[in-house]
């Protein structure tokens, strides 16, 4: 069993080239929770697992990912040998990584949300007289705006029925949600300046 | 005198309305100055009561403003005669407003050619453009139904495909979206993008931040007044995984 502090230490590992590390490493956990795989075996499988959000993942990511995992005595690699080719590495789950597969999939914490931050300037900025609430939250709807405009293009380009137009619908309802609750600010702030 | 940059396709210059007197004043529009350039999207935002609907009014010439003046292509719209104004209303705008009735005994394509049938069209010409505005808005099953006949959604669409039957100079909307459910406004935010591709030059006022996200100039307005300017920068689309988070 590898000591908690361990695992918890993998979600403070840096990104990795722009992707989240910590999924990557999640999803990579799964899929080997299914069946061992080498590293080239893995890519393909996670290409065909992730579909249009794997497009930025390389074998780099691949094989930086399963070298920490295998640090972190979440995976192991056994050697296999090839007639007349050199070595390969198979990589298994170890009993932890198994653990640590089933603690992801039943773990229901959500990613925190935006409003408590932006909230916390806002009282900020008007407690200490920086700025005008209202005019950070003008600019901040500017910026929510420009990123539904994106996410919403792209979901229209996308077919009906599409993965793709699926995780796209949740990004934009997000926003929305941002959205309106800016509009609520806005109210509260304009009240409160009389 | 006013410097007007030559892409310009409405520019209003401090107008102002003013409503009853005394203590029942109210100022709906207070020194609103704005000039749209040729085939800019421009959102106006703002609470309830702010004056939103009226400036559209004035920039429409369905009203004439206290003091100020709207210029739509170039030609001041205060100096001309009625007859004029009316003309040029059905030639350079097109109208969507939520209470902008369609004529109940005309079919949903009817409605939808009479525009350009009145701007002199071909009977041929103006019904090719109306059945493709209402395949455009997703009636196209729906062509031959009277307006009672529709939901206020769907009649809402055949208001939209209306106004863009002459193509228009500017289309000027409030709350387009307004009585549509979530698919239909998707419906409509594709055609707001087609159109603004196509370089369409529309003025919208509107509650729902999809369509207010398809501008590239948001205006916010309160008390009457234009309070904050936004420009909404392009943007070059990012991978999936970016705008869904998973990158860093
Ligand atoms: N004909 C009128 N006579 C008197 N007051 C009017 C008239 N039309 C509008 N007003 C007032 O002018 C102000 C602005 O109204 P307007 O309809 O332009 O608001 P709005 O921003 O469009 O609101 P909403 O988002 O609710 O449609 C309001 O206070 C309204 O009561
Ligand atoms: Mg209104």
């Amino acid at each position: 069993m590898v000591p908690l502090g361990q695992v918890v230490q993998l979600e403070k590992i840096e990104p990795l080239q722009g992707y989240k590390l910590r999924i990557v490493q999640e999803v990579v956990l799964a899929l080997l929770a299914k069946q061992a795989s080498h590293g080239y075996q893995l890519q393909a499988r996670l290409a065909l697992a992730l579909g249009p959000l794997g497009g930025a993942l390389n074998a780099g990511h691949i094989y930086v990912t399963l070298g920490r995992l295998e640090k972190a005595d979440l995976v192991r690699a056994r050697r296999v040998d090839q007639a007349g080719r050199p070595d390969r590495k198979v990589y298994e789950l170890t009993a932890a990584g198994r653990e640590r597969v089933h603690e992801w999939l039943s773990d229901t914490s959500w990613p925190k949300p935006a409003p408590a931050e932006f909230h916390l300037k806002l009282v900020a900025a008007a407690a200490a007289g920086l700025a005008d609430p209202v005019r950070l939250i003008d600019k901040q709807r500017g910026e929510l705006l420009v990123g539904l405009r994106e996410a919403q293009r792209a979901a229209l380009a996308e077919p009906a029925g599409s993965v793709a137009g699926l995780l796209l619908e949740g990004v934009v309802l997000r926003l929305q949600a941002d959205l309106r609750w800016l509009e609520e600010c806005a109210r509260y702030w304009n009240a409160a300046k009389g | 005198m006013t410097v007007e940059s030559e892409t310009s396709v409405l520019s209003a210059q401090g107008l102002c309305k003013e409503y009853g007197k005394g203590a029942a004043l109210v100022r709906a529009v207070q020194a609103v100055t704005l000039e749209v350039e040729r085939g800019e999207l421009v959102a106006v935002v703002g609470p309830s009561g702010c004056g939103k609907s009226t400036l559209l009014h004035l920039l429409g010439g369905l009203e004439r403003p206290t003091a100020g003046s709207v210029r739509l292509g170039g030609s001041a719209l205060e100096r001309m005669p009625e007859a004029q104004q009316a003309r040029i209303r059905r030639r350079d705008l097109g109208f969507v407003f939520q209470a902008f009735h369609l004529v109940d005994e005309l079919t949903a394509l009817e409605n939808v050619e009479l525009p350009a049938l009145l701007a002199g069209a071909s009977p041929r010409g103006a019904r090719a453009r109306a059945s493709e505005l209402l395949a455009q808005v997703g009636l196209a099953d729906r062509a031959s139904h009277l307006p009672s006949a529709l939901s206020g959604g769907q009649q809402q669409r055949v208001a939209i495909a209306r106004a863009l039957a002459n193509e228009p100079l500017l289309v000027l909307a409030d709350e387009p979206t307004g009585n549509l459910d979530s698919s239909a406004t998707t419906e409509l935010l594709r055609l707001f993008e087609q159109l603004h591709a196509r370089g369409q030059t529309v003025v919208v006022v509107t509650h729902d931040e999809r369509i207010a996200a398809t501008a590239d100039r948001l205006i916010s307005m309160r008390d009457g007044a234009f309070v904050d300017e936004t420009k909404l920068a392009g943007g070059t689309a990012r991978p999936l995984s970016a705008m869904a988070g998973l990158e860093a």
